[in-house]
């Protein structure tokens, strides 16, 4: 331990701990902004400056480590001009448009000048820079917000292992742009969306498609239009903080309410084609392992947009591996559009299809050309983040907390718990598994016991599983650091695998991009628990149980990877271009 | 009421002058990168100042000019204005009324072509193309990357021999770079802006001599591959021992009685005590490299193929330096008593020293060659040694300290004086040198070009001529081997491999021409890691050495600690080691004053420590 005092308060902390990590120990902790831990250290926005007894110049409480006996002043005179002088500074080139701006309640930007006396006379000019960027691309970077903290800079290229952002200009116009002189639109981004969650204001954001949907010109507001709404798993797990309200209140049948409040005609659940998902891809699976045909392993989950990007552009050479299932998101489109249109009698153009997930990549996902297998136009119409939706809701002036629970509508509103677990990282890894299990031995394998080992926010989880005398090498991974080192190793034959289950997001959906923001919060962990709770509490726990994917296949697709499903739910990932990456792998590590 | 006073400064101007001295020091120390727009529009600024006001073209035009450049800066710029400013720096260039306002529209014009692609990527893109690159100055400098700023945190802690560990990460040659590397790292050094540079080198001294010997590190279970390298100096050493690391068997075929090339048969030892190179190799050969002494690649007696090496090794490193002599090419040059550099220099290296008592010696050339030459020769006894070089002492390409420790162990300097021809007696030998004195003239792309001063030839009476006037690289061979040539060095890429011709790399000076250690070195530890890719694996080399956390304390102004030497009266009769490295002391102080750029400004963001490779 290594002692210190805080504005005079004496504070034991364990060795190697930051002067951050002791003023918060001491009950007085300094403000930061740029600082990201482990990923971000970089002590640039100098908003966390305090004095050290016996040196003049301030220094960073972010980033420097406690030594024995250090004096730290926060409160001096002087760290309270510095903190106050160097958010000034700051504001003096943000676009101040608060209460216009949709990341007011979680702006660390605003919570920090908020907390430090500031009164409204600004000491300097107030001279920001001007938007300059495609709106119709799913991100969107406004460079009047940014306040060039670098913290998208360092997530891209230290958790993602994309380098996408890079510092543009020199001096004074320093900031943040497209690495290598692109364009967005022509960069590998794999549309995470982590960098938003990571700003700490609004300066990088999902395009907004609320409009489109409850706006003038609006979905809802054509009389002739059938709205129909699905909602992703990881979706319940995280709205609720919007509202600042827990799990146990902010419930999915409380979601389904308040979507119906806002006028959606059916509010159905991805679930559904999470279970849907399973059936195809699962049977898709055991055809690989037991067709007796050559096949590249290991096969790869494809419901994650974000990693099909990512492979597409970093390893196209790898894009056979993916099964050719298409997300949940997609084939939900495809169902809606064809089997549900003709159950409510409905000409499936008059079909709106709006999908919520917390995922920004969805947003170029639907716009796939080769994704409108239904026949009317694009199957899945408007994707919408959580924190869109929640922007509606909040909207609508909607008291969540009020709201009566109701079931989502039927038939494709059914979903398991296999389904919901979707959601988290080694999900559909668990929910294939118990299916496969039950396709091979016609029994259900114990669904809270069995696959435990794919559970978890390990970055690179493996487990081996023997099912009926079949052995199955099964690896799951999260973050795309995480996937370009288990890819490395695949490429390198370090590792085998039969079945990957790849999420771009660390953590999974829930963590996704397009999820309720808290400033250096990781949630991903709390909310996958909400929904393996919601596993443990439904009825039905495998994706072969769900009778109306049963029905759906009976009355309509006829069996699993039959003609139809392949015509509907499954894919060609080589049917569209993603752009390339500006270096690939194999031209600096070695293939052997 | 006084008919003239004496100047004396006011506050404001001492203050002022103080600015320069401030600035200067800062312009040395720019980081590459630096946007040239922004850079010309803060000259501009500066230069806007020193205008005295009284022209229109410069005092106004330049303010104009000045309010264009922030337009293309601030992206309100197009390529209209980029032909208006110009215009308008053409029109100053020509009508101005002195060097104020002509010579800064001729920088406007200069910048404005020599960067055009910048222009106009703000006036086309609305985009900066430039980007800062060198994050950790010191680092970015250094060929081989070495983690220069820890290693000097090391040397302040007294953690000698962890510091040798940590450089030796990048560089095994931790003992000859601490006594002869140029090191560049000081270059852009960012302490040079409160005061002067850290002494890098000097701390690198400071580290080897207190970290007595280290260890290698353990080198990587065996692949059974199997690489040969032509040439032992520091590039083939360095690839060697990176290979060696990694579990490749390397085989060291060197023509030479000794291994270390340039190390050994050019730098001279009162600079590089050959038992001090040792150490450094002592501790290569360590991890088990091959040697295969006095065998050169080629045709010849005691010499392998390089058909044999390309069929019995996985991958083949070419190193072998610059060792051919280049002439001056004037009349008698192969008379008895003119001698190459690479000629004195090899034989010292290999023990065999030349006795020059009584002789009087004329080196021909001005780097740093010549001036081991020069020093040599004084050591070996010689009554007189003279510098002969055809421009000016000032324009000489040798160290300045070098020059220096030459005049004064007693050689004379005949600078502006281009030698014509060598005269000779009737047994064919060197009696003299004719030169032709020479006027410094115009000057082209910044270098001032000599001219005839139309004095008559003069003969500098002489028994050895030895010409330095560089090295070139023996190329013959592989040539006819099919390794391809180009300007006289053989032609391989950035990352050291040799096109078309699989699994051969090249590196060093027989690639870049006569360079520096370190950047031989550099080429060593690149072959290394392309060489391992090639191979068909990625290892890692990597060291555990922790860095100490920086000091948190305010950095006070303070003065370098530079190295001294042994008087010229005590080092000119001897080939011992000239240099006297720091006390403890002082190191501890010169190592404080790091200003720990790993860890401040950008150093901790992009293109900060890199902790392997």
């Amino acid at each position: 331990m290594v002692n210190v005092t805080i504005n005079g308060i004496p504070v034991s902390v364990p060795e190697g701990s930051t002067i951050l990590d002791a003023t918060r120990a001491a009950g007085c902790p300094v403000p930061t902004l740029c600082f990201l831990k482990d990923i971000n250290e970089i002590a640039a926005c100098r908003v966390c400056v305090v004095e050290l007894e016996g040196a003049d110049h301030l220094i960073t409480a972010c980033n420097n480590i406690c030594a024995e006996g250090m004096v730290i002043r926060t409160n001096s005179t002087k760290v309270r001009e510095a903190r106050r002088t160097n958010i000034e500074l700051i504001l003096s080139q943000h676009r101040l448009n608060c209460p216009a701006c949709n990341r007011e309640k979680s702006c660390q930007l605003k919570k920090v000048a908020n907390s430090i006396n500031m009164d409204d006379h600004m000491n300097f000019l107030h001279e920001y820079q001007p938007d300059n960027w495609d709106q119709t691309f799913p991100l969107i970077r406004n460079e009047s917000k940014c306040i060039r903290c670098m913290r998208c800079i360092s997530f891209c290229d230290k958790v993602q292992s994309l380098s996408v952002w890079d510092v543009v200009g020199t001096g004074s116009h320093t900031t943040v742009g497209v690495s290598g002189g692109r364009d967005i639109k022509d960069a590998d981004c794999a549309l995470c969306g982590q960098c938003i969650t990571h700003c700490p204001v609004n300066a990088l954001r999902a395009r907004d498609d609320t409009k489109a949907i409850f706006g003038l010109d609006g979905a809802l507001n054509d009389p002739d239009k059938v709205v129909v709404v699905q909602v992703a798993p990881a979706v319940r797990a995280a709205w609720g903080e919007s509202f600042d309200l827990g799990p146990e209140v902010a419930t999915e049948k409380r979601l389904a309410t308040a979507l119906r409040r806002i006028g959606f005609d059916y509010v159905f659940d991805t679930n559904f084609s999470a279970d849907l998902t399973i059936m195809e891809e699962g049977t898709e699976f055991l055809h690989r392992m037991q067709d007796g045909k050559e096949h590249k392993w290991p096969m790869f989950t494809s419901c994650c947009p974000g990693w099909v990007r990512f492979l597409k552009s970093q390893y196209p050479d790898m894009v056979g591996e993916l099964s050719t299932a298409k997300s949940p998101q997609a084939m939900f489109g495809a169902v809606t559009k064809t089997y549900f249109a003709r159950k409510i009698g409905v000409d499936p153009n008059k079909i709106v299809c709006v999908s919520v997930m917390p995922c920004v990549a969805k947003k170029a996902e639907l716009a796939i050309p080769n994704l409108s297998d239904a026949g009317a136009g694009r199957d899945v119409d408007f994707s919408i983040t959580t924190r869109e939706m929640c922007r509606m809701i909040s909207a609508d002036q909607i008291d969540v907390s009020a709201l009566p629970e109701t079931d989502f509508d039927s038939p494709l509103g059914t979903g398991t718990g296999a389904a919901v677990i979707f959601g988290a990282t080694g999900g559909v890894m668990e929910a294939a598994l118990r299916t496969c299990v039950y396709i091979l031995t016609g029994e259900n394998p114990d669904p809270d016991h069995t696959f435990t080992d794919v559970r978890g926010l390990d970055g690179w989880k493996e487990a081996t599983y023997e099912v009926a005398g079949v052995k199955v090498r099964t690896a799951v991974t999260s973050g795309l650091g995480n996937t370009r080192k288990l890819i490395r190793a695949l490429r390198r034959g370090e590792v085998h695998y039969d079945f990957v289950e790849v999420m771009a997001c660390p953590g999974g959906c829930v963590g996704g991009g397009g999820q309720p923001i808290h400033y250096n919060e990781e949630r991903a962990g709390q909310r996958g628990q909400v929904l393996y709770d919601y596993d443990a509490g439904n009825v039905m726990r495998f994706s072969h149980e769900n009778p109306d994917v049963q029905a759906l296949y009976a009355d309509f697709l006829g069996e699993p990877c039959g003609e139809l499903s392949h015509h509907l739910l499954h894919t060609d990932h080589h049917g569209w271009q993603m752009p390339p990456a500006l270096r690939y792998d194999d031209d600096v590590i070695p293939v052997r | 009421m006084s008919r003239l006073t004496i100047m004396s400064a006011s506050q404001a101007q001492t203050t002022v002058e103080g600015l320069y001295t401030d600035m200067e020091r800062r312009i040395q120390v720019s980081p590459p990168g630096i946007c040239p727009v922004d850079l010309a529009a803060a000259f501009l600024k500066m230069c806007r100042a020193q205008t005295c006001g009284k022209c229109v073209p410069c005092r106004i035009g330049l303010k104009q000019i000045d309010n264009m450049i922030e337009d293309v800066l601030a992206g309100r710029g197009d390529m209209e204005t980029l032909r208006k400013i110009k215009n308008t720096a053409a029109t100053i260039e020509n009508s101005a009324d002195c060097a104020l306002g002509v010579e800064t529209a001729r920088m406007v014009l200069r910048v404005l072509e020599g960067c055009r692609e910048d222009f106009e990527s703000h006036v086309k893109n609305r985009r900066c193309a430039a980007y800062v690159t060198q994050s950790i100055p010191c680092v970015a400098n250094c060929p081989a990357g070495v983690d220069i700023p820890g290693y000097v945190a090391l040397v302040e802690q007294g953690r000698y021999a962890d510091a040798v560990r940590l450089i030796r990460k990048d560089n095994p040659f931790p003992t000859a770079c601490a006594m002869i590397c140029e090191h560049p790292c000081e270059s852009r050094c960012r302490r040079t802006i409160l005061d002067a540079p850290i002494n890098i080198r000097g701390l690198k001294l400071a580290a080897v001599n207190g970290a007595g010997t280290v260890p290698a590190p353990a080198c990587a279970p065996a692949t059974g591959k199997r690489v040969a390298i032509i040439g032992g100096g520091p590039s083939g050493l360095s690839a060697a021992y990176y290979l060696q690391l990694m579990g490749h068997q390397t085989t060291v075929f060197e023509k030479r009685k000794h291994l270390g090339g340039m190390l050994r048969y050019g730098i001279p030892s009162y600079r590089l005590p050959r038992e001090r190179l040792q150490e450094d190799i002592d501790c290569i050969l360590s991890t088990g490299v091959e040697v295969k002494l006095g065998t050169g690649v080629g045709s010849g007696e005691n010499m392998v193929s390089m058909e044999h090496l390309r069929s019995e090794y996985d991958a083949v490193f070419i190193s072998i330096g610059a060792h051919d002599d280049k002439k001056v090419g004037i009349p008698n040059e192969d008379a008895e008593g003119v001698l190459s550099a690479v000629d004195l220099m090899g034989a010292i290296g290999d023990g065999l020293m030349p006795d020059f008592t009584g002789k009087r010696v004329a080196v021909i050339g001005g780097g740093n060659v010549a001036m081991d030459c020069t020093r040599s020769a004084i050591r070996c006894g010689a009554e007189k040694v003279s510098i002969v070089y055809r421009r000016r002492a000032v324009d000489m390409t040798a160290q300045v300290e070098e020059v220096q420790g030459a005049l004064e162990e007693g050689a004379e300097m005949l600078d502006l004086h281009a030698p014509v021809a060598i005269e000779t007696d009737e047994s064919g030998k060197v009696v003299g040198l004719w030169t032709e004195k020479k006027q410094i003239g115009l000057i082209h792309n910044r270098r001032a070009d000599v001219i005839s001063s139309g004095a008559e030839p003069e003969l500098i009476p002489c028994d050895i001529v030895v010409v330095a006037v560089g090295q070139a690289i023996a190329t013959r061979y592989f040539e006819a081997e099919g390794i391809p040539i180009k300007r006289g060095v053989i032609e391989a890429k950035d990352w050291t491999a040799v096109e078309h011709a699989p699994g051969v790399f090249a590196g060093g000076d027989c690639v870049t021409g006569p360079k520096t250690a370190i950047r031989a070195i550099a080429a060593g530890k690149v072959a290394a890691a392309n060489i391992d890719n090639f191979l068909g694996f990625n290892h890692v080399i990597s060291v555990d050495v922790e860095i100490p956390e920086p000091s948190l304390r305010d950095h006070k102004y303070c003065g370098r600690v530079n190295l001294t030497e042994r008087s010229a009266a005590e080092r000119k009769d001897n080939f011992d080691l000239m240099e006297q490295p720091m006390t403890e002391r002082a190191a501890q102080q010169e190592a404080s004053r790091c200003l720990r750029c790993d860890h401040f400004g950008c150093g901790n963001f992009k293109g900060g420590r890199a902790k392997a490779w």
